[in-house]
C-alpha cells in the first residue's frame, strides 16, 4: 500500500488526509500542537456567513476518524528523499516512511507587537483581531477597565502590504474578517460606533461585499481610508489615534475605547528546517512556491512533495478544502505514474 | 511693536470626538439611501458644476460624514440640479435628493 504523510493538522491537513484515506492510501497525519484544526480552533464565526466555526471543525473532524494514523505533539526532526521516497524522523525518536508528503502547514499570525507604533501589549485597549475572536467565544467584549466599549476602531493591513514588517503581501482575508467582525460588534453593542480605517477594501470573494453594504447600510459603520501611523493612551485608557482621511485629504483624530488591529498571515516559521532539508523553494512574500500556479498549483519544485492551504499563500477556508480535494487527485496520479516508470525500468533490465 | 507676522492658523484637523455629524444624521432621516454610497466617485467625474469649479458630490457626502458642515455650508448651492449624477451613482444613491436635504438642512440648521 501506498503511504503518504500529511504534515500540519489544519483545515487542509484534516481535508486533505480524510480524502486520501477514502481513496485506499496509508495516511498518517503529522500535528504538533495536541489538537486538529489549525486556526480554526481560535475563530468564533466565519465570514461571510458567520456560521459558527466549531461546525466546521467538527464536520472536518467526524471524516478524519477513520483509518487515519493521526500523530498529535509530533514534530518532523529530519527529512531524507531518495529514490523510493521518504524516510522521516519525527520527536521521540521515532521514524517513519512516505510515498509523496503533503505540506499542509499552514501560517503564522502577524505577531503586532512588531508594529510598537500602535501600542499592541503596551497600550491597556489595543487588541487584535485574533483577541477579539477569543472575545466573542467568550460571549463578552470588554475593555480592559471592565467597560462596554462605545467607540471602538479597527486598523487594517496590519503587518501585511508592509514591507518594512517584511510581510509585502495582502492577506487577503482580513478585511472580511474586520468587516464580519464590527458587524458583530454592533449587534453585540447596538448603541456603539464603529470605524474602520482601511486602504483598499478587498471583498473578493462570494457575498463579501453584500456584508460590506449591510456593516454600512444597516449598521452605519463607518469607512475611513486612511493608514494610521501611530496610536496615543490617554489617562483614562482610551486610545488616541491620528490619520488622513485620504478621500478628503485631511488630517483626522479621534479617540476610542477599543483599538482592534486586523492582524494578517505571514509564512509559518515552523517548517524552515522541512524546506531546508526537502530543498524547497520558496517566493518572495516567504510562502512556498508552487510549481505552476496555473497548472499545478499543489506541486512543489521537488517531485512527490505538495502543498495546500495557507502554506502556499493566503487562503480561506473555502479555497483551502478545495485543494484538498484536488491535491488528493495529483498525488494519487504522482504515485501511479511512479510505480509505471518502475516497472518499465525493471523490464527494461531484463531485456 | 514689531510685527513677526505670525496668525493663528485655523486647524484643518478633523476633530471626531468633536463633530456631532448632525447634517447627516437629517439626511439619513429624510433620504436613507446616502448611506449606501462608497465614495467612488462616479457621480462627480460628470458632474457639470465639477466642470468649473471644484465642488464634488462624493467630497459633500463625506464631508457630511466626517461632521464638517462649515464645508458643506460653503459647497453644496453649487450643484446646478441637474441631475446627471443620478444616472451615473453605481449603488443607485438618490443623489439629487440628497443635495436637496443637504441645503434645507445648511439653510434651516442655524449652529452651522
Ligand atoms: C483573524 C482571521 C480570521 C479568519 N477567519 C476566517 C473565516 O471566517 N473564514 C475563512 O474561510 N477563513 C478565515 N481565515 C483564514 C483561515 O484561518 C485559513 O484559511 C485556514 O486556517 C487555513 O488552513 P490551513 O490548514 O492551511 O492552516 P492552519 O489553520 O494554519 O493550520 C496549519 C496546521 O499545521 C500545523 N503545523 C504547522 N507547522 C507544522 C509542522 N512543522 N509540523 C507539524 N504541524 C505543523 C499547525 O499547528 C496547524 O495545526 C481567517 C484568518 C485570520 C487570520
Ligand atoms: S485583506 Fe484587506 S486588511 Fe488584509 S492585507 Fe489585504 S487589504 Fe489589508
Ligand atoms: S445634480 Fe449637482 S451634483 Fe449632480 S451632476 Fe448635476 S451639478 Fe453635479
Ligand atoms: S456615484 Fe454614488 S456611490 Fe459613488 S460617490 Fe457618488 S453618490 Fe457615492
Amino acid at each position: 500500500m501506498k503511504s503518504i504523510a500529511v504534515i500540519g493538522g489544519g483545515v487542509a491537513g484534516m481535508e486533505a488526509a480524510a480524502k486520501l484515506s477514502k481513496m485506499g492510501f496509508s495516511v498518517t497525519l503529522i500535528e504538533k500542537t495536541n489538537q486538529l484544526g489549525g486556526k480554526l480552533n481560535k475563530w468564533h464565526a466565519l465570514f461571510p456567513s458567520r456560521r459558527p466555526a466549531d461546525e466546521v471543525l467538527n464536520g472536518l473532524k467526524t471524516r478524519v476518524q477513520l483509518g487515519i494514523n493521526i500523530l498529535l505533539n509530533t514534530e518532523v526532526e529530519h527529512i531524507e528523499n531518495d529514490d523510493d521516497g521518504f524516510a522521516i524522523a519525527l520527536n521521540q525518536n521515532r521514524m517513519i516512511t512516505a510515498h509523496a508528503i503533503l505540506l499542509a502547514t499552514g501560517f503564522d499570525i502577524f505577531d503586532a507587537g512588531k508594529k510598537e507604533e500602535y501600542g499592541h501589549g503596551i497600550y491597556d485597549n489595543v487588541i487584535t483581531s485574533v483577541e477579539l475572536e477569543k472575545a466573542f467565544r467568550s460571549g463578552a467584549v470588554k475593555t480592559l477597565q471592565g467597560k462596554t466599549p462605545k467607540k471602538i476602531a479597527f486598523i487594517h493591513c496590519v503587518g501585511s502590504r508592509d514591507e518594512k514588517a517584511g510581510n509585502p503581501h495582502c492577506s487577503k482575508v482580513c478585511c472580511v474578517t474586520g468587516v464580519k467582525q464590527a458587524i458583530e460588534l454592533k449587534e453585540m453593542i447596538p448603541d456603539s460606533e464603529i470605524y474602520m480605517f482601511y486602504l483598499d477594501l478587498r471583498m473578493f470573494g462570494r457575498h463579501f461585499e453584500e456584508l460590506y453594504k449591510e456593516a454600512q447600510v444597516k449598521h452605519h459603520i463607518q469607512f475611513i481610508r486612511g493608514r494610521l501611523s501611530e496610536a496615543f493612551e490617554n489617562q483614562d485608557h482610551t486610545v488616541m489615534i491620528k490619520i488622513e482621511d485620504t478621500l478628503i485629504a485631511r488630517p483626522l483624530k479621534m479617540n476610542v475605547d477599543l483599538l482592534v488591529l486586523l492582524v494578517g498571515m505571514q509564512p509559518s516559521g515552523s517548517i524552515n528546517k522541512i524546506i531546508h532539508d526537502l530543498e524547497l523553494e520558496k517566493e518572495k512574500d516567504g510562502f512556498l512556491k508552487q510549481a505552476d500556479k496555473h497548472l499545478a498549483p499543489h506541486k512543489t519544485n521537488i517531485p512527490g512533495v505538495f502543498v495546500i492551504g495557507a502554506a502556499s499563500g493566503p487562503k480561506t477556508i473555502e479555497e483551502t478544502v478545495n485543494e484538498a480535494g484536488a491535491v488528493t487527485f495529483e498525488i494519487a496520479d504522482y504515485l501511479q505514474n511512479k510505480i509505471a516508470t518502475k516497472i518499465l525500468k525493471n523490464e527494461n533490465s531484463f531485456i | 511693536m514689531i510685527e513677526f507676522g505670525y496668525s493663528i492658523q485655523s486647524n484643518r484637523q478633523i476633530d471626531f470626538d468633536r463633530n456631532t455629524r448632525q447634517v447627516y444624521k437629517y439626511i439619513r432621516r429624510k433620504e436613507p439611501s446616502i448611506d449606501w454610497c462608497m465614495s467612488c466617485g462616479t457621480c462627480a467625474s460628470g458632474c457639470t458644476a465639477g466642470y468649473a469649479s471644484d465642488f464634488s458630490l462624493r467630497r459633500m457626502i463625506l464631508l457630511a460624514r466626517r461632521g464638517e458642515e462649515k464645508e458643506i455650508r460653503d459647497g453644496i448651492f453649487r450643484c446646478r440640479l441637474c441631475g446627471k449624477c443620478l444616472n451615473a451613482c453605481p449603488r443607485g444613491v438618490n443623489t439629487r435628493n440628497i443635495i436637496y436635504w443637504m441645503q434645507q438642512a445648511v439653510k434651516n440648521t442655524q449652529t452651522l
